[in-house]
């Protein structure tokens, strides 16, 4: 490894101040960071430090979203092939899967890190490796057949007015992925629902390829479609059916993952192998992940005990495996730039967001996501719930010490 | 009166080269040092000039803004040189050692039968008094002030630390002196003596209040050990001292005679022979320990005085800090780290580390590590919550309290707890940090710029 640190040595100069290239001294420093940790030393203070830094912390939130990701890429083959009845290999669904995901994370990654490298020249500090996660997050969270171009758009806002204008990585007020999504949701509202979340759905109709009953829609789209009916009209009974044993969206389908639904939400297993990695290396916080999840169950069982319509009839070990609801909780909440940073509040935190995920997506069927606008408006209220937390330490403090 | 306090939160890190319980006695070093810039918040007003010859225990300065705290002289010679930096700050003065030790003489004084103002002024004028630091602020303490306790923790739980078991054997009688001596200067609270329930060499010691820990690093931290027993609030003010400088007192008492001793605990990876060894305080490093020219691994070799956790990182030729009580040699760590070997992304086998993304966690616990001094990684934004509340076990919210250090917010520092900690209190934050924060050195200034504020 002498020699490749050698060959990076010798074109260093050409980035340094005064070199042809110091324009690019980000990216040049950005990537010899990347291949050697600097041998930079200590001074004061701790003079023994902590292997772990940024880059490995953020490369293990990348391993993490793996299972969802490759899952993810086989299921849009597998979803293709089911609506046009096809039967495919393994390889074949891959591949349709490639051809989708791969443009989308080059799209997002490419947008946001040329982002982040001007602002870091501008600035004249190092890339945070911050966006290494969005980014991939982003494709994962989009539905497969949205255009690159509203992707461009929307990391663009999300990175831009989400991030920098704050200060950058570790100042921003609300998830970066999030925003994006919620950019594309709010200003492309056409465009992002429909004949979206399965490839070439709508190609498929009109050339009469379609299989019988299958509309593309996700499982979030037929309960809305419940929600102010009856709940037992030939209509919405005809939904529920589908999350009954052997209906689409059965509660075998929806843990395995085999249905519509943004690139990567749809399989809670691959999920939760993620939040393992998260947990066991203490990278995501198990405290919001379990609240979350309990807040979820709460409102789920709420709902299901009141029963005023088909969506609330649903079970609410069913209203956590449908949705984003899995997804949010393990990648999204847990962001720890934007949830709450005291351990009591990630708690609260947690609770209320998964419970307002189930509440909003029930209450307003137009906004099917209730996770991404759960987690969104918890990220606002985290600061609040910090200030409460610390304010009763304060308060605790104080008492304990007059009653010396 | 004792009682067993449990510190859940911290981390051992176990560093290879760990000092043997033996003691051996240094040769008597040449050239001596007092480096004002060891005592925090002392404003330098020399005594003596180049040339000039003193005793052990002749003052070497004073404090411009309490003149009655002086500094003496660990030995008798002559001032050899006053070494100034950038605005002629004064950073050490050098004195060449005779080769008999002679001593002013302050007299013998019986503590129980003397009052506090007999025990403070003899303890004021021989010296001895720099050595008693206080919280708030972590700095040298004021005369004026009654503390309302005066806190000694008899462990040090830092890796590489010196045990007071070596260090005190024989010193009993001496160490109770002092403990009595403490009595009379402390206020209502008494003296507090933290314990290791494992250790019961002072478990005899009479007229304090012992309290035992258990746990790992930092329960051996002073300031941990106030927090669980009697917390500070605005206004309070303690006194901390160390336990040999307790034992340096009761010799004072008993001999009038001014010996600041030490015994160093000498370690760390590139340490040959890793023991204690019985010195005097700002002894050269050079008399203590043998330091290699070249590390293991080629590099350069860090001497660190005090411990690797907190303490100052010194030349060959440098000295031991006043309030040090140990010596670590580490390895430098200049070379770069390709990412899957040593890097960012490798095993992580062969280094410690508090996060479970290393594999370090399932090696077994009896591991001794090799350490160097790189960094680790860049530093960066505040990103990775909830590190630091597993390593810092007081009911204080440290990343919270140091952003409020960060933007200068008086009043969210004071409300948050600054009163009750001090910059080692953080070092396993430090050690930790996925962002690579100079969170020490953020405390030290948060609680200067407080002093200051509050004049």
């Amino acid at each position: 490894m002498k020699a490749l640190h050698k060959i990076i040595s010798s074109i260093k100069p050409h980035f340094e101040e005064g070199g042809k290239l110091a324009k690019f001294w980000v990216v040049f420093d950005s990537l010899e960071t990347f291949t050697f940790t600097p041998g930079h030393v200590t001074k004061n203070g701790s003079h023994i430090r902590d292997g772990i830094d940024l880059k490995r912390t953020m490369f293990f939130v990348i391993v993490a979203l793996l299972p969802a990701l490759l899952f993810g890429t086989w299921n849009i083959g597998d979803q293709y092939f089911a609506s046009t009845g096809e039967s495919a290999d393994f390889l074949a669904k891959m591949m349709i899967g490639a051809v989708k995901v791969v443009p989308l994370i080059v799209v997002s990654y490419g947008v946001g890190l040329g982002i982040e490298f001007f602002f870091a020249a501008k600035r004249g500090h190092g890339i945070n490796e911050g966006f290494l996660v969005s980014g991939m997050l982003i494709p994962l969270i989009m539905p497969v057949d949205v255009p690159l171009w509203m992707v461009a758009v929307a990391v663009a806002f999300a990175v831009i007015i989400g991030k920098e204008v704050f200060g950058g990585t570790g100042m921003n007020i609300v998830n970066i992925a999030l925003t994006s999504r919620a950019f594309l949701f709010f200003a492309y509202p056409k465009q992002m629902s429909g004949e979206i979340w399965i490839h070439d759905v709508a190609a498929s109709k009109g050339g009469g390829l379609l299989v019988d009953g299958t509309t593309g829609a996700t499982a979030l789209g037929y309960l809305a479609s419940t929600v102010g009916e009856v709940v037992d009209t030939p209509a919405v009974q005809g939904v529920m059916n589908m999350f009954e044993a052997g209906g689409m969206f059965s509660l075998h389908n929806c843990l395995l993952g085999t249905i519509p639904g943004s690139i990567g939400e749809t399989s809670v297993i691959a999920i939760l192998l993620g939040a393992v990695i998260l947990i066991v290396t203490g990278i995501g916080s198990w405290r919001i992940m379990a609240s979350f999840l309990v807040g979820g169950l709460v409102m789920g069982l709420i709902f299901n005990l009141l029963g005023l319509n088909g969506f609330m009839t649903l079970g609410p070990l069913h209203q956590i495996v449908i949705g984003g609801f899995m997804f949010g909780m393990v990648f999204m909440a847990t962001d720890p730039v934007t949830a709450a940073t005291t351990n009591t509040g990630k708690l609260i935190y947690g609770f209320l967001g998964g419970f307002f995920s189930i509440m909003i997506r029930v209450f307003n069927p137009a906004y099917p996501e209730g996770v991404m606008m759960a987690v969104l408006f918890m990220n606002v209220m985290a600061p609040m719930i910090d200030h409460y937390v610390l304010q009763a330490n304060i308060n605790r403090r104080q008492k304990r010490l007059q009653n010396i | 009166m004792s009682r067993i306090q449990r510190i859940r939160k911290g981390a051992d890190i176990r560093l290879e080269g760990r000092p043997a319980d033996t003691v051996s006695e240094a040769p008597s070093a040449h050239v001596y040092a007092v480096k004002p810039p060891d005592f925090i918040g002392v404003v330098t007003k020399l005594a003596v000039r180049v040339g000039d010859n003193v005793k052990a225990g002749s003052t070497l300065f004073y404090d411009k803004k309490t003149p009655s705290v002086k500094y003496s002289s660990p030995v008798a010679g002559t001032i050899k040189d006053i070494v100034r930096g950038a605005k002629r700050r004064i950073l050490a003065i050098e004195i060449e050692a005779d080769s008999e030790n002679s001593y002013c003489d302050f007299g013998v004084l019986d503590v129980s039968k003397s009052n506090r103002d007999q025990i403070l002024s003899r303890v004021l004028e021989s010296g001895m008094f720099p050595f008693f630091r206080q919280r708030p602020f972590d700095v040298v303490a004021n005369p004026d002030d009654l503390p309302r306790s005066i806190h000694v923790s008899a462990f040090d739980s830092s890796p590489l630390a010196a045990s007071t078991f070596v260090a005190l054997d024989g010193r009993l009688a001496d160490f109770q002196i002092g403990i009595d001596a403490l009595t009379k200067l402390a206020g209502e609270g008494g003296v507090h003596l933290g314990l290791r329930s494992s250790d019961t060499t002072l478990a005899g010691v009479k007229n304090c209040r012992v309290t035992y820990f258990e746990g790992p690093h930092p329960a051996g931290n002073v300031g941990v050990q106030i927090h669980h027993t009697a917390p500070l609030n605005k206004g309070v003010v303690v006194w901390t001292i160390s336990p040999q400088d307790v034992a340096n007192l009761g010799t004072l008492l008993k001999s009038g005679k001014y010996i600041p001793s030490r015994v160093v605990a000498c370690g760390g990876s590139e340490c040959k022979n890793p023991q204690h060894v019985l010195t005097l305080s700002g002894a050269s490093i050079s008399s203590i320990v043998d330091v290699p020219s070249k590390a293991h691994n080629g590099d350069e070799v860090r001497v660190i005085s005090g411990s690797p956790l907190t303490g100052d990182q010194v030349s060959k030729d440098g000295y031991l800090g006043a309030y040090h009580s140990a010596i670590a040699l580490l390895p430098e760590g200049h070379d770069p780290k390709f990412l899957l070997t040593t890097g960012w992304l490798g095993l992580g086998l062969d280094r410690f580390s508090l996060s479970k993304s290393f594999l370090t966690w399932l090696m077994p616990k009896r591991s001794e590590w090799v350490l160097d001094t790189n960094m680790g990684g860049e530093e960066r934004a505040f990103v990775v919550t909830g590190q630091y509340e597993k390593v810092f076990p007081m009911d204080i919210y440290p990343v919270h309290l140091i952003k409020s250090i960060i933007v200068n917010d008086i009043d969210s520092m004071e409300k948050l707890g600054i009163y009750e900690v001090a910059p080692e209190d953080f070092a396993l934050c430090e050690y930790g940090c996925t962002s690579k924060i100079p969170v020490q050195k953020i405390v030290r200034e948060g609680l200067d710029n407080l002093r200051n504020e509050l004049g």
